[in-house]
């Protein structure tokens, strides 16, 4: 075990009775809760991770939160994950964790842990818990309105956790008590919900804000199963209070990438907020007057500071107030412009600035292992800018800050350049009042007088920005501007030498900002090197780049959320579908149902029980469960004039008591669904849709009555669940209905085709019984409510008993009804074809108007060589062909010398039929129709396979089945 | 003829969650957080549609007992009935199992004007959500507002709740219903009990 030597004896928000064992890149070490794994490496020593990407340089930790380039970690786990910022990830006992050259592994071992989602409304979202997202919480909290905190530390009070008590008045310490009190009011306000360990992530229109919550990694092997790890909150507020925060920036100088320079901020959050010295000896270098902050905390630690380099020319009071307190030596218009080390940092090089600040004077050295510096602060307007609110370059503050208004947003504190702790108390203050009222929640209490411990850290006051220190031999090799990606001034300066001249295109010619930390860090200094290097003199005339979600990488498994394996996508039921089960059948999906493709008895293959089941209908009596079939009754004076409009065919003129085939089309003339309808009353009919487009017709029929015929007396309701089909087929049916239903007539005469009867069956469910057919043969469907379904199916089975009865499914229907020619739409259509190109002239009617009939005039319409519905039976006889093989004509040459070969068409429908003894198809072929009797060959793969063309019609065209 | 509005003996009628009843009992919390999923079975519903301004409006109500609900989330309801806004022209009258569907009354009111009146009994069921925890579950995956200020008891809306359409219907400060169609009621269910499971364990904040 390696100890702790850089712990402070004293403070920070760690608990030191309790220790933590954990292992990093195979070493030992310890930590304490409260420690992340970058704030218990540095407690030990350690600073530098693996080296970089491209370059193989050695780096070290550079940040204390989401900013990190550097130290990524890949972790272990029952399904190992990577890129995680060692400075984001919380300390638990057993951790192991890799350090990673910029890239992680995926680990193929599937994610077994939970993912899970939450919809939540506010009247106001506050997007940060530091001082400005507390006081606008409290605020508008004390409104009365519903309001959302989420932040991503596990602790509430953002750079509160960093204040220190260097001035030596105990200004850190009652900032946090303040900030602990605030979070319990929250927590004890009824609709006041404070998320931490949530990022606020994406942000989209009309306030609806996506954020992901890390709920259990914290906990280790503590962490409870059946509990989602993590969840990602949908949050639709009224109003947003961006308080997000500012992220520090580096400066761009000659080795500026070597172990041991960090951000002075994250000196100041190790030191205070964790109790650990990232080094013994220490020179911080600054544009502004925040590092002074991290300077006076270092040296009340007892960390040695032996310099303060500061870029700006005259002392500012907060530089000399530190001088005086501490008799550390600063100096002015200075920069840091080189380091020395093997991999850890030795010392660093000092030289002064002359007024365009190039460096003047001789370098002088001062040995140190810890470089704080400070380029200025860029306030995390990510959130902001993904809803496209403006940017205005700040000159004063040298950054971009909110510039233009988002709709029911407002930006306070660091987010929007105010710094000083006073300042951004107000701010929040302000906007969470400002908020509530907005959204109906005025009287927010008065805010409180600034507390006397806001004083304690008044921000960078004036900055003079350092945007490129040039080194001491020219050299801008190792000026490095994007640690993660390895990007230098050089390679900018070749994109800028190129002719790029917009920070997008520089961001795409060097990959710079385009690492898993988004540019955190480099964003803003690309910005000003940019503008060094092409002579322009303000950030603001060239603009950002674009902020895009996520704000910071998640993952795609808590995006999926729940929605994977069993719950991936909702599988439709029948009533009868346990039984299903129980018969082993095999199932397919059609939509979203779940139908019996076959039902294989012991030793069969799909064939061998799809020859059983269509021999049982077509020789005996077989039963299918059709209730997937999309159901909608249609009522009102004016329902058959409706129908009239939409079918192709007439229904107004259809009896009660009778039921009639139709074809809908788009208004383009082609298929748009089929079905059999039943008139029940002269002011109802019952419509059947095909399975997957049941709601599809649904919608166009109301699409039509509320749009364009709004006169007509038409109501539509869906009533697909409230029926169960049993087709019954085969030329036993007509027995097995007459024991099913004892008081039906089921003489051909008392019941014809296409007719339907209301009764009673045997055991008293009441029925509606149709005469319909998919196959050809004799065929009945009986309609009973669903609660009945089941016990229907069972009787069905029962009185089918003594004939045999079989059931089938999907896989035999097909076969049936293709052997006859029937379509299904979506498989033998696509959109693309006509009622006449399909073989069915008879079902469109020349005497009415209908959708689709205008499109019949067209010259496309009428074209003889459309593609048209046909039969092939392969010459063979053997050759089962696969659906969508093409169709050539004979003595075509298909050598790719010869070129693009002519495409007659394809294979929509393709199966072996235990009638005809033979595989045949159906298939769309041009000029098919004209084509009965020919010879065109099919390319199956490398086979080219003669093909018969026939009428589609390939099973008892005469129809000599259908009475049985 | 046979009256196609009649129900059938009561011994061969089955739920469609009829199946997972012992699956549903088994995933009860108990406890701060507890929340139970139960099947209403077999409970009688009818869809309505009619001109609200219509005479037969006016009759249809006084069938009822109750006006009709005017706005979307609103329901009206009068002894064992209740009727929930389904759209503008269309609503949704729902009474508990064993009750008749009031299908031929209503009918009878509507008598020969536009509008339409169908047994829908069978064409969903009802799944009883309760418990303390009931809210949180359901926000784990309906996009809407379910706080008592914005849905209060008594109020019905179609939504999704996880990838299933619903009627949701806030039936007290703890209880609710969800009416799906019955081809998506064990979906939904098995949606429910993985979405419950967490609130038997400790809380995790």
């Amino acid at each position: 075990m390696t100890e702790q030597h850089r712990r402070l004896p004293h403070g920070g928000r760690i608990d030191r009775t309790t220790t933590l064992r954990f292992t990093l890149d195979g070493r030992e070490l310890t930590g304490h809760p409260g420690d992340t794994v970058a704030s218990a490496m540095l407690a030990s020593g350690i600073i530098e991770v693996a080296p970089s990407l491209y370059r193989g340089r050695p780096r070290g930790i550079v940040a204390a939160g989401v900013d990190e380039p550097n130290a990524l970690l890949q972790l272990a786990g029952p399904c190992s994950e990577g890129m995680l910022p060692a400075t984001t990830v919380e300390l638990y006992d057993g951790l192991a964790a890799t350090t990673l050259s910029g890239r992680g592994r995926l680990d193929p071992t599937p994610d077994t842990a939970v993912y899970d989602k939450k919809y939540v409304h506010t009247d106001v979202l506050v997007i940060g818990a530091g001082p400005a997202g507390l006081a606008a919480a409290a605020a508008a909290t004390g409104a009365g309105a519903r309001v959302v905190l989420v932040d991503e530390q596990p602790e509430t009070g953002g750079a509160l956790l960093s204040e220190g008590d260097g001035d030596g008045t105990g200004s850190g310490e009652a900032a946090r008590a303040w900030a602990a009190a605030a979070r319990a009011a929250l927590d004890a306000a009824p609709d006041t919900r404070v998320l931490t360990r949530t990022s606020a992530f994406g942000s989209y229109d009309g306030n609806y804000v996506l954020a992901v919550q890390r709920r259990t990694d914290h906990l280790g092997a503590g962490a409870p199963a059946g509990v989602s790890r993590q969840r990602l909150w949908h949050v639709r507020a009224r109003q947003v209070v961006l308080a997000t925060g500012a992220h520090e920036r580096p400066l761009v100088f000659a080795g500026n990438d070597r172990p041991g320079v960090m951000l002075a901020s994250a000196v100041r959050t190790y030191v205070n907020r964790y109790a650990v010295a990232p080094g013994a000896r220490a020179v911080v270098a600054t544009t502004n007057d925040s590092a002074y902050d991290t300077a006076a905390d270092l040296h009340a630690a007892g960390v040695t500071v032996a310099a303060v380099v500061d870029s700006r020319p005259h002392l500012s009071t907060r530089a000399a107030e530190f001088a005086d307190a501490t008799g550390v030596p600063v100096s002015t218009a200075s920069a840091v412009t080189g380091t020395a080390g093997a991999a850890r940092l030795t010392g660093v090089t000092v030289r002064a600035l002359d007024d365009e600040g190039q460096p003047a004077g001789p370098g002088r050295s001062f040995a140190c292992d810890l470089l704080a510096v400070s380029g200025g602060w860029s306030p995390a307007v990510h959130l902001h800018s993904q809803r496209q609110g403006a940017l205005r370059w700040d000159a004063d503050r040298a950054a971009f800050v909110p510039g233009g208004p988002v709709d029911d947003q407002q930006s306070a504190g660091a987010a929007r350049g105010t710094y000083d702790l006073a300042g951004c108390l107000a701010d929040g203050a302000q906007a969470g009042a400002r908020a509530a009222a907005a959204a109906g929640h005025p009287g927010a209490p008065a805010p409180d007088e600034p507390p006397p411990w806001a004083a304690g850290s008044a921000g960078p006051g004036t900055v003079r920005p350092l945007w490129l220190i040039p080194g001491d031999d020219g050299d801008e090799d190792t000026h490095f501007v994007d640690l993660q990606r390895d990007v230098t001034v050089a390679d900018m300066r070749r994109s800028t030498g190129a002719g790029m001249r917009d920070a997008e295109h520089v961001k795409r010619y060097t990959s710079l900002g385009t690492a898993g930390d988004q540019g955190k860090t480099s964003g803003v200094n690309a910005i000003g090197v940019i503008g060094t290097l092409l002579g322009v003199s303000s950030p603001g005339a060239l603009g950002t780049t674009t902020y895009r979600a996520p704000y910071t990488p998640v993952a795609f498994a808590a995006l999926a959320g729940r929605e994977r394996g069993a719950l991936f996508a909702p599988e439709r039921r029948t009533a009868v579908h346990d039984w299903h089960v129980g018969r082993g059948a095999v199932f397919e999906d059609v939509g979203q149902w779940k139908r019996p493709r076959y039902y294989p008895r012991p030793g069969e293959d799909m064939d061998r029980a799809v020859i059983r089941e269509c021999r049982a209908a077509r020789e005996g009596v077989a039963f299918m469960d059709a209730s997937t079939l999309g159901k909608i009754e249609i009522r009102g004076a004016d329902a058959g004039e409706f129908l009239n409009r939409i079918y192709t065919n007439g229904f107004k003129k259809l009896k009660p008591g009778f039921a009639r085939y139709g074809v809908m089309c788009t208004a383009d003339g082609m298929i748009f669904d089929d079905g059999v309808t039943l008139r029940l009353a002269d002011d109802r009919y019952f419509m059947t849709t095909t399975t997957g487009n049941a709601a599809a017709v649904l919608d166009w029929l109301e699409e039509w009555l509320q749009t364009e015929w709004p006169e007509l007396d038409v109501m539509c309701t869906s009533v697909t669940e409230q029926w169960t089909t049993v087709a019954v087929v085969g030329p036993r049916s007509r027995d097995v209905i007459a024991r099913l239903a004892p008081a039906l007539d089921v003489s051909n005469d008392a019941f014809p085709f296409m007719a339907f009867r209301e009764t009673t069956l045997a055991g008293g469910v009441p029925a509606r019984v149709c005469r319909i057919s998919f196959s050809g043969e004799l065929a009945y469907e009986i309609n009973v409510s669903a609660w009945y379904g089941h016990a229907v199916w069972e009787q069905t089975e029962e009185a089918g008993r003594p004939f045999g009865i079989t059931p089938y499914g999907t896989e035999a229907m097909h076969v049936l009804r293709a052997e006859k020619g029937f379509i299904i739409v979506g498989q033998d259509t696509d959109g693309t074809v006509t009622p006449q190109d399909a073989g069915m002239p008879w079902v469109v009617s020349r005497l009415k108007d209908f959708v689709g009939k205008r499109s019949f005039s067209r010259p496309d319409t009428a074209r003889e060589d459309r593609k048209h519905l046909v039969g092939l039976l392969p010459a063979d006889r053997r050759t089962r062909l696969s659906e969508g093989t093409q169709i050539i004509g004979r003595g075509v040459p298909v050598t790719p010398e010869d070129g693009p070969v002519p495409m007659l068409g394809h294979i929509t429908s393709s199966y072996y039929s235990p009638a005809l003894g033979r595989p045949f198809a159906l298939a769309l072929v041009a000029g098919g129709r004209d084509l009965a009797g020919r010879t065109l060959i099919a390319v199956d793969g490398d086979e080219l396979v003669p093909v018969e063309v026939h009428s589609p019609v390939l099973y008892d065209p005469e129809g000599t089945k259908r009475d049985g | 003829m046979a009256d196609l509005t009649a129900t059938g003996p009561a011994a061969l009628r089955r739920s469609p969650l009829a199946h997972l009843t012992d699956a549903l009992r088994a995933a009860t919390v108990t406890g701060p957080r507890a929340v139970a999923l139960a099947e209403w079975p077999c409970a009688a519903m009818v869809s309505l549609r009619v001109d609200p301004a219509s005479p037969a409006a006016g009759r249809i109500a006084q069938a009822l007992g109750a006006t009709l609900p005017a706005r979307c989330g609103r329901t009206a309801s009068a002894g064992s009935r209740t009727t929930l806004w389904l759209g503008p022209d269309e609503w949704l009258v729902v009474a508990p199992p064993g009750a008749p569907a009031p299908t031929a009354e209503l009918a009878a009111a509507l008598g020969e004007e536009p509008g339409s009146v169908v047994d829908v009994s069978a064409n969903r069921t009802v799944l009883e959500l309760r418990g303390p925890a009931a809210r949180q579950v359901l926000e784990k995956g309906c996009a809407l507002d379910l706080h008592p200020r914005v849905f209060g008891r008594g109020q019905a809306v179609s939504t999704l709740v996880g990838p299933v359409p619903v009627v949701l219907w806030r039936t007290g400060v703890d209880s609710y219903r969800l009416l799906p169609r019955s081809s998506f009621a064990d979906h939904l269910a098995r949606w429910l009990m993985d979405a419950m499971s967490e609130y038997a364990l400790p809380e995790v904040d």
